[in-house]
Order: C-alpha cells, then structure tokens, then sequence
C-alpha cells in the first residue's frame, strides 16, 4: 500500500505531532508514504478570495500525485474536502477543466480529476482494515470513554467528499471502538469545531467550540478524538481560551487519533510526538490494558 | 586630483549612507513590538544587549557563528553548494582583491616589504582572485536568468548589484591588459625608472617586445640574440625588480595578446587611460551606493546570523525585536528562494498582486516600516497580499539569510491592522454591512427592478454558485444552519439569514446579499447544503459572493 503523503500547511507548521504519529502508525501498519516535495497549498485558504486560485492550487498538488501515479493521503480534513471538490469540480466542468490545465501545462503538469483522494482515516477504516489493525493491537484500551469529532470539510457535501454517511457516520467511531474505547453518542458530533471562523470572528469561533466541548463533557467523554488539525488545535490549543473568555470550563482534553491509536499499537510516546509536559493528554496511557 | 576628489566623495556618501541605514534600524517599526519607543530607548537597549551577551557564554556561540556562517557561509553550503560557491567565490574574491590590491598602499605594502603589484605572487593573485569573482558571477548570472530552475522576478537592484560588479572587474581586466601592450605605458615607466643611453634604448625595447608583451610601433621583431641578451641584462638593472613575466596575469596576459593586432592604435587613443577612469570611478559609485543597494547586505546579513544565534522571542526586550526586524529587512538580497517555496505562491497565477510572494511582500514591508504615507490603493493591495499567505512557515525554514520571515508577516499583519487595513474577511464583514444599510431599513418598501444582471451574470464561476434559482423557500438551509442557531435574534447579527440570501440573489439584489454578515460568518460547515431539498449549493454560493465581494471592493477602490 502506497500513498502520497499530503501533509498541508498546518500540520508540519503548528502540529507536528500529527505528522510524527500518523507516520508512525502507518508504518506499523504497513502502509508506505512518499513525500512529494512539491506539494503546496491545497486552495483551502484562497476559497473566500479567488476561486480559480483556488482550484489552481488544488488541482497542481493532485497534477503532481497523477504524475508519480500515486493515490493521494491527506491528513488534514479541510485540505481533504478541498482536494476532493477541486478534483470533483475539474472533472464535472470541462470549461474550468481546459483553465486550470493550460496553467498547469506550463509546468509539465496536467489534471482531469482522476487521482483517489483519501484521507488519514479512510485509509486506516477502508485500506488497511478493522481486522488488521485489530491485530496489530497490543495494549487495548480499557473504560475510555471517548467523543469522536468527524470535522465538516471530510463529511460535506457528502456528493462530493465520499467521506462515509452524512447524518449517520461510523467510519470513526469504528476505528475508536477498535482501539478498546468506547465510542460514546453526543448530540453535537457532528457540527463544525468554530476553526475557519478563527481570526474572523474568534467570538463565534469559541463559541462553537465551547458549546461543543460542554455537549461532550454532557455526555461524559474522557477525551475528545480528532482527526484534522484545525479542529485539533481549535479543541487543544484553543480550549484555555475559550473557556476562559466566557466564564465556562468545559474541560474535556483533546487528542489526535493517530496518538490514541498509537500508544495501543505499542508505539512509545515520543515516536508519536506526546509532549511531556501535557498532563491531560499524558493520563491517556492510565487507560491502557496493563 | 580629480581621484582623490571622487574617492573622498563617495567615502562621505558612504559613510552618510552607513549612518542613516543603521539609524533606520532604530526608527523602524514593524506592527508592535517597540510601540512609540523613542531611537534613544532603542539605542540604550541594543547596547544593553550586545553588552549582558559579550559578557555572558552567549560569546561563543557568537565566535562560532561568525566564522562558520558569516565567514565560511555554512549555511549556504549546507543548502545549496553552486550556490555556495558562486557566493564564496564572489565574496572571497572581492575581499581579497579589495584587501589587497584596492588598499595596496595601505595593506599590502605595509605588510610586505617587497611588494608591487606587477610583482609575483601578487601579480598572480590579482588575476587569481579577478578569476574567483568572474566564476562566481558567471554561476550568479546562469542560474539567475538561464537555469531552468523556476527564477522569481529579478529587480532592477538585482541587475544593478551584477552590472557594478561585472563592470568593475572587466574593466579592471582590460585595464591591465592594454597597460601590457601600451608602448607609451612603457616609455613613461622606462623615463621614470631606468637610466639608459640612446643606444640602450633598442635592445631593452626589444627585451620587452619579445618577452613582455609591449606592442611598439619602432621595433618588431624576431630579434637576434646578442640584442635580446643585451636587452636582459638592462631589464634585469632596471625592472627585473618590480617585473615578473606578464603570463602571470593570466587575464590580463589574455587580452593583451587578443588586442595585439590593434594595440598602437588603443594606445594612441589612450584607451588604458579610459579604462583607469572607467574601473575607479565604478568602484566609487559601487561604494557610495552600497549603503542604498543590496550590497548593504554584507552588514546586515551577518547581524541577522549573530541576533538570531543569541536572542530569544520570549525573553527579549521588545525594543530590541523591533531592531532586528529592521535589520532584518535589510539583510534580504532577493534570492527568491522563499518564493519559489511558497505553499500559496501558485496563487499568483490567478490573482497578479506581486504581494503574495514573500520576496516581494519583502518590499512593500519596507515601504510600510519606513513610516511614509501610502496611497490607500497600495495599501489594499499589500493586505490582501500579505494575508494570502497559509502561515506555513517555509519561507523562514529556506531563507539562506536566517530571517524570520513569518514573524515579519505576522507584524506586518498588526502593522496594516494599525493603518486600518485588517485581515480582509474582517475587513469586509465590518466594511461590507456599513456601505449597504438597506438591511437595517426594515420598513422600506423595496424596488424590485432593475435586476442587478451584472452582479447575477458574475455569479457562476464554479457553475455550482447559479444553483440558488432553484430555491423554493422552504428555509431548511436556515434552520440547520449552526450559526444562525447560535443567536437569538439572528437577523440583528446577520442581516439576511441563508434562505433569504438565495431569495435576494434570486431578485438580484447585491446590495442585500453583500451586506449581510451571515456571509462573512458563515463557518463553512456545509450543512445547509447537504440537507436543502433542491440541491442549492448554499454553501458555495456563499464562497462565490465572498469572491464577489472583494472583487467589488477592489473595484470601489
């Protein structure tokens, strides 16, 4: 099994954890990356601003993907809902489609929406399977409770994304239960974590945020799980601040699924990038079957 | 006379220059860091910090710095090694020959007893070290312009920077390659220095024509023996001490034996007196210059190294952040690299503002710390610039210059913020409600033509955007909307909620669909367009109107 690794712009900037730990699992798994150096910007940031740059910059990353003939991993859930509209937008518009490629001709590169998008947990649910990482699983979890956030960019507009079911999504809570955890029902599980809003309107930003947090605190979750870095960050970096402002602690740590999932796989903490000093998220071992 | 004149000259403008380059460093002021801080308070905190760090272990982290990345430039070589050597062949190159044969009165003769110019190995070594800076400028100039490597764009100080250079050195070359064969170079030499009788004159000439290269008009050869041998005994009484063999100064040797055909007539046109003209009077205006071109980098760039080596974000004086900064921006030579490393720069195909790439951003960042006025059309332009941009941090991991390039962004972000000019989502959701208050009049009956069919007609890039025809109203898109969920009265927040936005494009109303905040808080969840039972895009048509937005923005400025 062989995916471009398409790590985004976040993720190596502000939450390198993800990339240490998501590597390393898939490495335990099987599963081999290759970078490609040239990768850049998925359009994400250029939506508000221009649509054809946005398009542009997609389609470029996946032109480079077609050319090494490689299926494409992203880890990040915006970079992955943006990929799969760019690519889904290029193959339905033949006008759009004739654009962007006479840009992209002018570096060697073509695209016509035909490289496989997936994202980090797709290919741990649809790739490598349940059974075979159930296999792999050495210390399973035991009476963890935790609260999967599926991130709106991978679920939405579900024509589009191809993630799993719009309204009754299990492809996460599959790959938490797998682990030993108990994937717990919370109402908001779905709704948006407040991060595009961020630097726009960071009032209403943390206010998603917070109400998230308190539906899962409601629902007892011992921790939050994520797979997207803005989402993490909004719920990990973010929570102080959010909570702090308006007067509400609902303190429910965060943590990315390629953490929880590698600390049962036998991974030790610094391979997946654990830091020390956050006690909340260190605790997360205490659930460990011994 | 006329050189010293022009040499004291261009010193005092150097200096002059020097002075005000530096002073900038303490009246710039990027964003926060030093807020209205006097010069004197940024002096006193620089001093006290070179100080506490000469007096601390920081010293030899300094002492390393300087020798591995100022001198030796190991952080070139670890990137890139052509370009190491273009830069080490440059540097190294010029330095030496500045040392050694610009300040020869200075330098070299005071260092060594027997040194002349035309004497070896000093001879040799001039043209040695001329060949260093010519390889390396010819590396410059092939990956600049004929590399198939992607290039940024070249500036006119990126052409002056290589044009001095090249002038200096190739006149310098064709200086001492016409002094070589210019037979009145040496008459004046042979007055001045050897006391000969009239019939010593021949042979000696003859020496020189034979075996120095001289071009003379009054003997030719091939020479008999017992003239050249006389020849060599006068050479060896009267120049053999100030004289090696020409061949030594391999370029120059070069052209002088290219020139030979015409040199009687160079000489008589006294083109080596033109020359000496030519090749001083560039070195000057290149030193005057210096302070005001990218040259000045060879102060700021190694201050960059040393600031970054010793100073911590968190525990310095903000004074000082301010300072190196400043110098910061100075120590940019437009290498180009952060640009072609650049996660967005792609985006500069589609939308031509030169202020998404981060060298040229570089620019209008100097611009807006020196504290001038710019026109508010320049200024829109670098905001939307400087915020497309993904925080990706590339541009500072490539920079051969060490700066901190994302922290530079980050005050040019405050700095714009400050000047009125914020992130350009803000901008538009505080701006865009105030220039359309047809949402606050509630009890306005409405006109509902004419139909704004330029403002349709736009909508429709994506194809998806024209979607929202299809609305029939049932309000499903509002009702699961999480963000109008979140406000009691959302239309006192919003404006228009997203039902009503479709039914206003539907009417062609930009002014309503512009200005309502919803599009602005819109938190892209894509909800509403999974669940609308018509399969509007509701979500896209927003994305669509934002593009809209600013290109009417970009319009009305």
């Amino acid at each position: 099994m062989e995916f471009a690794l398409f790590l985004g712009c976040t993720t190596p900037s502000r939450l390198k954890q993800y990339e240490y730990s998501s590597r390393a699992v898939l490495g335990e798994l099987g599963v081999t990356l290759v970078d490609i150096d040239e990768f850049k910007c998925c359009g994400y940031p250029l939506r508000n601003i221009d649509f054809k740059a946005f398009v542009l910059s997609s389609a470029r990353n996946l032109a480079l993907a077609k050319k090494e003939d490689l299926k494409l991993m992203a880890l990040c859930k915006c970079g992955y809902g943006t990929l799969k509209m760019a690519s889904h937008l290029i193959k339905e518009n033949s006008s759009l489609r004739e654009e962007i490629n006479e840009i992209l001709a002018k570096e060697g590169l073509e695209y016509k929406g035909d490289v496989d998008i997936l994202h980090f947990l797709t290919v741990l649910h649809k790739e490598v399977g349940l059974e075979a990482i159930k296999d792999k699983i050495t210390r399973p979890y035991e009476n963890l409770k935790v609260a999967t956030h599926y991130g709106c960019h991978a679920l939405r507009p579900s024509q589009v994304t191809e993630f799993d079911d719009p309204v009754a999504p299990t492809l996460f809570d599959e790959l938490v239960s797998v682990t030993g955890a108990k994937s717990i029902e919370w109402p908001m599980k779905l709704e948006c974590c407040g991060g595009p809003l961020s630097g726009v309107n960071d009032e209403l930003s943390f206010a998603f945020t917070d109400k998230k947090l308190l539906d899962a605190k409601k629902a007892s979750a011992d921790y939050l799980t994520t797979g997207c870095p803005f989402c993490q960050i909004q719920f990990d970096t973010f929570q102080d601040q959010t909570g702090h402002g308006r007067g509400t602690n609902h303190h429910v740590p965060a943590i990315l699924y390629s953490q929880l999932l590698g600390l049962c796989l036998g991974l030790d903490k610094e391979t997946l990038g654990f830091d020390s000093k956050r006690t909340d998220i260190a605790k997360i071992e205490s659930f460990l079957s011994p | 006379m006329f050189y010293t004149i022009t040499l004291y000259a261009s010193l005092v403008i150097f200096c002059i220059g020097l002075v005000y380059k530096i002073s900038n460093w303490f009246r710039f002021n990027i964003g926060q860091p030093a807020g209205n801080m006097s010069v004197s308070t940024r002096i006193g905190a620089a001093i006290k910090g070179i100080l506490s760090t000469f007096f601390s272990v920081k010293v030899f982290t300094l002492i390393k710095v300087f020798v591995l990345d100022v001198l030796l430039q190991a952080r070139l070589l670890r990137k890139d090694f052509v370009r190491w050597l273009a830069h080490i062949c440059i540097f190294g190159g010029f330095m030496l020959l500045l040392l050694m044969h610009a300040l020869e009165t200075h330098i070299s003769s005071a260092l060594f007893s027997d040194y002349y110019s035309t004497l070896n190995p000093f001879m040799f070594l001039r043209d040695f070290f001329g060949l260093m800076v010519f390889f390396g400028l010819a590396l410059v100039i092939f990956r600049r312009f004929l590399s198939k490597a992607p290039r940024p764009t070249t500036n006119g100080m990126d052409y002056y920077a290589i044009i001095i250079l090249a002038v200096i050195m190739i006149s310098g070359i064709l200086l001492e390659g016409t002094k070589i064969v210019s037979h009145s170079v040496y008459e004046e030499m042979v007055e001045e220095y050897a006391v000969l009788d009239e019939e010593e004159e021949i042979p000696l000439e003859s020496y020189w024509v034979d075996k120095f290269g001289v071009v003379s008009p009054d003997v030719k050869g091939p020479f008999d023996k017992d003239t050249l041998k006389e020849g060599k005994e006068l050479h060896e009484m009267s120049c053999a001490d100030c004289h090696s063999r020409p061949q030594w100064a391999f370029l120059g040797y070069g052209v002088a034996t290219v020139s030979k055909p015409i040199a009687l007539s160079l000489d008589r046109a006294k083109i080596h007196t033109l020359l000496w003209y030519v090749h001083f009077l560039a070195c000057f205006i290149g030193l005057a210059y210096l302070p005001f071109s990218k040259f000045f980098h060879i102060f700021a760039t190694p201050a960059t190294y040393l600031l970054n080596a010793v100073m911590e974000r968190e525990k310095s004086d903000p004074a000082n952040l301010a300072t190196r900064q400043a110098i910061e921006l100075d120590a940019c030579i437009h290498c180009g690299d952060c640009t072609a490393r650049c996660s967005v720069a792609v985006a500069f195909k589609q939308i031509p503002n030169p202020n998404i790439l981060p060298s040229e951003k570089l620019v209008a960042l100097r611009a807006l710390a020196s504290g001038k006025e710019l026109p508010e059309e320049q200024l829109r332009v670098i905001q939307e610039g400087s915020y497309i941009c993904t925080d990706c941090h590339r541009c500072t991991d490539v920079c051969p210059a060490g700066i901190n390039l994302e922290e530079l962004w980050f005050s040019m972000r405050e700095h714009l913020a400050k000047l009125g000019y914020p992130k350009p989502e803000v901008w538009a959701r505080q701006g865009m409600g105030a220039n359309f208050d047809l949402t606050k009049l509630k009890e306005q009956t409405l006109s509902l033509t004419p139909v704004d069919r330029k403002f349709l007609g736009g909508l429709g890039t994506s194809a998806q955007a024209s979607t929202f025809s299809v609305c029939f109203g049932c309000e499903n898109c509002t009702n699961v909307c999480p963000v109008v969920g979140n406000y009691e009265n959302p239309q006192e927040v919003l404006g228009l909620v997203p039902h009503q936005i479709m039914h206003a494009l539907a009417l062609g109303r930009r002014d309503l669909t512009f200005g309502s905040r919803m599009l602005w808080d819109c938190v892209t969840c894509y909800i509403c367009q999974e669940y609308c039972p018509q399969g509007v895009s509701v979500t896209d048509v927003f994305y669509e109107l934002k593009n809209l937005s600013f290109i009417h923005l970009k319009e009305k400025a």
